[in-house]
């Protein structure tokens, strides 16, 4: 009876595991033909993405006359761009909150404030993005955006609002929370020896919790941090209602306004060409974005994790 | 004897510059952070109040050009709860299985490792992704019975069902994960005490583990609710944008149809999607924010309620 | 009045008339066989000690001391319980000063307050004085303080860091200059080596900390705490979770850094105390019961409570 409910589990967990692998296998092959059509230009500049996925929406029938041909470079950059400023932000924001939580908050907000974070960490992104599209936008539309502002890119590009500083920002709000709470958990499990042994040397509450306790709760923040990036990474519906749905590369040389400028990263774009996903060719491309994500979190995961390998260096077998 | 006095030291205050511009960042970023969760919480709540009624959480959403005549939203509530349930129906059985093979078999170790590392992946890939696989692998023809097909053989693919397994990936790893702490913090000599008795293996899973690992499972079920619930993205792509619920006929009924959820409502009625209703996105997401918080304040009282307490 | 010398000098008592060798040779070569740590009762009744044979007799070495610390009517009390009452103390450079008594009598609360540490309990009130160098210790910072006076813990707790890093921390971690590692090399060796830990860790100091056994890490927490130069040492039961022979080696080296610093131990384990202490104090309940020299207590003490706990009467 044994040996047969063990056959059973292990063949549904195998069967599980099969389809994720397969999943994953799946993906990338159905990605395949837009990386093999466009070589290593896929990755690149040139031309206006949103009109060459419009043409591959167009393509003709005949599969032997499937348009491939695009250029995803401003996906990408938005992606990287958005990610990476939202991660390096949060991750500051989420230490130095995460240090006022456990060491220097008055006791009546420490209790308020604890429960408040789990709870925001639990918010669906579309309510971010509500917030974010009904009053972030307009704000910044009417303060930040000027007719000149508005004028010098005209020629480019329409500022509306939506913009890669509203995205990063709602981002920034949406990730830090659960970072934060990772955070504030590992503090709060630094042996009290190390802390009280750090006192007792003579050394302030501030440089303490950063040289001591900061210092052990390094793995966590490195797992938080992957946590968020690979939420960054992901996060489809909220971007896409608040940093725009223009294939744009934002221009840094435009100064102040590159904030301005909007952009839309890869999960979004899948999500507003989701439609057009029974054209082939079309399709295949959406693969190929699904498939950069995928290996992008998969690479994240694999990161994450040997950089807290190395960080457990020095606490060896005691803790 | 008097003590000799010591040398006299100026004493500099021990927090130097940087410690102080720590200190106050630290502040800065702990207040900001009170500001910006305050702020949020209110907002949701004013505009909430203002716009949700009764009639709006009954009604079924109409469509109609008049504003005042769009009805309510009482299908997208009843498909989020659909969905929902179609997840965690699917959800809890595989993870607890997958959960119980991985703590109490795990041979090969191969294996084992494999399916977490699977389990990891699955966690760490976005939603998106599911979504579009899902609608990949219900748009096969295989799967016409999942949804409706129509006359030409074109699968639509998108169904409370293809939705809902969906979801069920989504919550896996959260089920799985919970499970397999409640069952890693059972002490060995409870399973050395059943084993004594003559039971076996699976009976000692059956009787005397899964009981005890009940709160672990609640929590890991909550959990997956709580991120199906909010989920956008695998709706919006697998649902069929229908704000009714469509039943569709013969058997299977609902489950084959297409409707929507709170979530595709608050998208669509933001000025991201069709409609410019942002009253009715207020109230839906209102309520949605109170199914979040229900659920966030359950899995908070299942955890302390019933922790097991071994000696 | 002699002045200390770092070895115990000839002395007309002990096994052999002769020089009274060094505690380590004295494990070694003793008759009575060393009695593990496991096997020994953790109470305090009078259990076979594996350093027996040893007899330094400090009372022969008690030279100059000069008062570094003194408390006043001290009373802590946690809620509505008095941990300690009403105790008026010395504690001078020069000399080891053993808190001894039961558990639960407090003598941890008054070590845990000549530095303020236990301030980081949040229950506690402190009423009566305590004095450093004729200051009040509330007269100045707190952290300043702690440089001053330092304290060893009973569970030895190295950093998750280098050896080097370790030893270099209370000198790092003060002030705004950041000393450079040319300028710490000379003092972290100095801890070392007055830690009676040099020899054994000179080959790489950048061995993380946590690698090195229980003994080994406590002497490493006495480097540590070294390094800062501190008045007063206070060492809270700094043996009980480690073997006798590092017990010994420690012990050793406690004795030698009474010359320059002063000591307060607080120990359970009676033997260690008349091993290592000029003068004793016997706390019971909070009480300040009984204290002298170290040969006045264990020789002929006073107070009836002191004569039944030093007999074994209670644990």
């Amino acid at each position: 009876m044994d040996a047969r409910v063990e056959l059973l589990l292990g063949a549904l967990a195998s069967t599980i595991l099969l389809l994720i692998a397969g999943m994953v296998i799946f993906v990338l092959l159905k990605g395949m033909p837009s990386f093999t059509n466009n070589g290593i230009s896929w990755f690149g500049f040139g031309g206006n993405v949103d009109q060459q996925l419009m043409d591959i929406f167009n393509s003709p029938a005949n599969p032997a006359d499937y348009n491939y041909e695009l250029h995803a470079g401003p996906l990408l950059y938005a992606t990287a761009l958005i990610t990476g400023a939202a991660i390096v932000i949060s991750t500051a924001f989420a230490v130095l909150s995460a240090i006022f939580i456990v060491e220097f908050a008055p006791h009546n907000i420490r209790r308020v404030l604890e429960p408040v974070v789990r709870l925001l960490a639990a918010v669906p992104s579309v309510i971010y993005g509500l917030i974010g599209i009904l009053v972030v936008v307009p704000w910044v539309a009417d303060n930040l955006i000027s007719e000149d502002r508005k004028e010098s890119v005209a020629y480019v590009i329409q500022l509306d609002g939506t913009s890669i500083l509203v995205g990063i920002l709602i981002l920034c709000i949406m990730i830090s929370p659960i970072m934060i709470a990772i955070i504030v958990d590992a503090l709060r499990s630094v042996p009290v020896t190390w802390t009280q042994g750090a006192a007792a040397l003579g050394v302030n509450r501030w440089r303490s919790m950063w040289t001591v306790s900061l210092r052990a709760a390094r793995p966590a923040i490195v797992a938080a941090a992957v946590l968020a990036s690979a939420r960054a990474l992901g996060e489809a519906i909220m971007l896409s209602m608040v940093a725009g749905s223009v294939g744009f590369a934002p221009n840094p040389l435009d100064g102040f306004t590159f904030f301005l400028e909007p952009a839309r990263p890869l999960a979004s774009t899948i999500v507003d060409n989701a439609e057009g996903l029974s054209v082939v060719p079309f399709g295949q491309t959406m693969y190929a974005f699904a498939a950069i994500l995928l290996v992008s979190s998969a690479f994240l995961s694999f990161g994450g994790w040997a950089a807290r390998r190395s960080l457990s260096k020095y606490t060896l077998g005691a803790r | 004897m008097q003590p000799t006095a010591r040398k006299p030291v100026k004493v500099e205050s021990s927090w130097s510059i940087m410690d102080r511009v720590g200190l106050g960042l630290a502040w800065a970023a702990g207040l900001s952070l009170c500001l910006v969760a305050g702020s949020i919480i209110a907002y949701m709540a004013y505009k909430g109040i203002q716009y949700v009624s009764w009639e709006m959480i009954t009604s079924a959403p109409e469509a109609s050009l008049d504003q005042s005549a769009t009805g309510g939203f009482l299908d997208p509530i009843i498909g989020s709860l659909v969905l929902t349930v179609i997840g965690i129906v699917i959800a809890v059985p595989v993870g607890v299985a997958v959960a119980v093979w991985l703590t109490e078999y795990g041979r090969p170790s191969g294996l084992a490792r494999a399916v977490e590392s699977g389990v990891e992946i699955v966690a760490g890939t976005p939603s998106i992704v599911l979504a579009i696989f899902g609608l990949l692998i219900f748009q096969q023809s295989f799967m016409g019975l999942f949804s409706f097909t129509a006359e030409g053989g074109a699968v639509f693919g998108r169904s409370f069902i293809a939705a809902g397994a969906m979801m069920s990936i989504v919550a896996l790893p959260l089920v799985i994960g919970a499970t397999r702490e409640a069952m890693m913090t059972i002490p060995r000599h409870v399973r050395e005490a059943s084993y004594a008795l003559g039971k076996d293996r699976a009976t000692t899973i059956r009787r005397v583990l899964l009981p005890s690992a009940r709160s672990g499972i609640a929590t890991g079920a909550t959990l997956g609710m709580g991120r199906i619930i909010g989920d956008t993205a695998i709706v919006v792509i697998l649902l069929g944008a229908s704000m009714q619920i469509s039943p569709e006929d013969g058997f299977g009924g609902i489950f084959r149809g297409t409707g929507s959820t709170l979530t595709s409502y608050v998208y669509n009625n933001s000025p991201a999607g069709e409609g410019n209703a942002p009253e009715k996105a207020y109230a839906a997401a209102f309520v949605l924010l109170l199914i979040v918080i229900f659920l966030n304040a359950a899995v908070g009282l299942i955890g302390r309620r019933n922790k097991p307490q071994w000696n | 009045m002699e002045l200390r010398q770092e070895q115990p000098q000839q002395n007309g008592t002990g096994p052999a008339s002769g020089t009274v060798p060094p505690l380590r040779r004295i494990i070694v070569d003793s008759e009575t066989p060393p009695v593990h740590v496991a096997d020994q009762v953790p109470s305090y009744e009078y259990a076979p000690d594996p350093l027996a044979g040893v007899a330094l007799d400090p009372e022969a070495n008690i030279g100059w001391t000069e008062e570094r610390m003194r408390t006043e009517a001290l009373t802590i009390a946690y809620g509505g319980k008095v941990a300690v009452n009403e105790v008026s103390l010395e504690v001078n450079t020069g000399e080891v000063l053993a808190l001894i008594g039961p558990s639960g009598c407090g003598k941890t609360t008054l070590l845990r307050s000549l530095n303020r540490l236990v301030e980081l309990t949040p229950a506690a009130k402190r009423t009566g004085r305590i004095m450093l160098d004729n200051e009040s210790v509330d007269d100045f910072d707190v952290t300043h303080l702690r440089s001053r006076v330092g304290m060893l813990f009973q569970q030895p707790n190295p950093f998750p860091m280098s050896i080097f890093d370790n030893v270099a921390y209370g000198l790092r971690e003060r002030g705004s200059k950041r000393p450079r590692k040319k300028e710490l090399e000379p003092i972290v060796v100095d801890a070392l080596e007055r830690a009676g830990l040099w020899d054994e860790v000179s080959k790489n100091l950048n061995h993380p900390a946590l690698a090195l056994s229980g003994g080994q890490q406590q002497r490493l927490c006495i480097a540590r705490s070294l390094a800062v130069s501190p008045e007063v040492l206070l060492l809270d039961e700094p043996c009980s979770a480690l073997d006798p022979i590092s017990t010994g080696i420690i012990e050793e080296t406690i004795v030698g850094l009474a010359v320059d610093i002063a000591i307060v131990i607080v120990t359970h384990n009676l033997q260690q105390a008349s091993r290592v202490a000029d003068r004793v104090a016997f706390m019971y309940l909070g009480d300040m019961v009984e204290c002298g020299t170290s040969g006045q207590v264990f020789g002929a003490p006073v107070a009836e409570r002191t004569k039944e706990y030093i007999g074994g009467g209670f644990g």
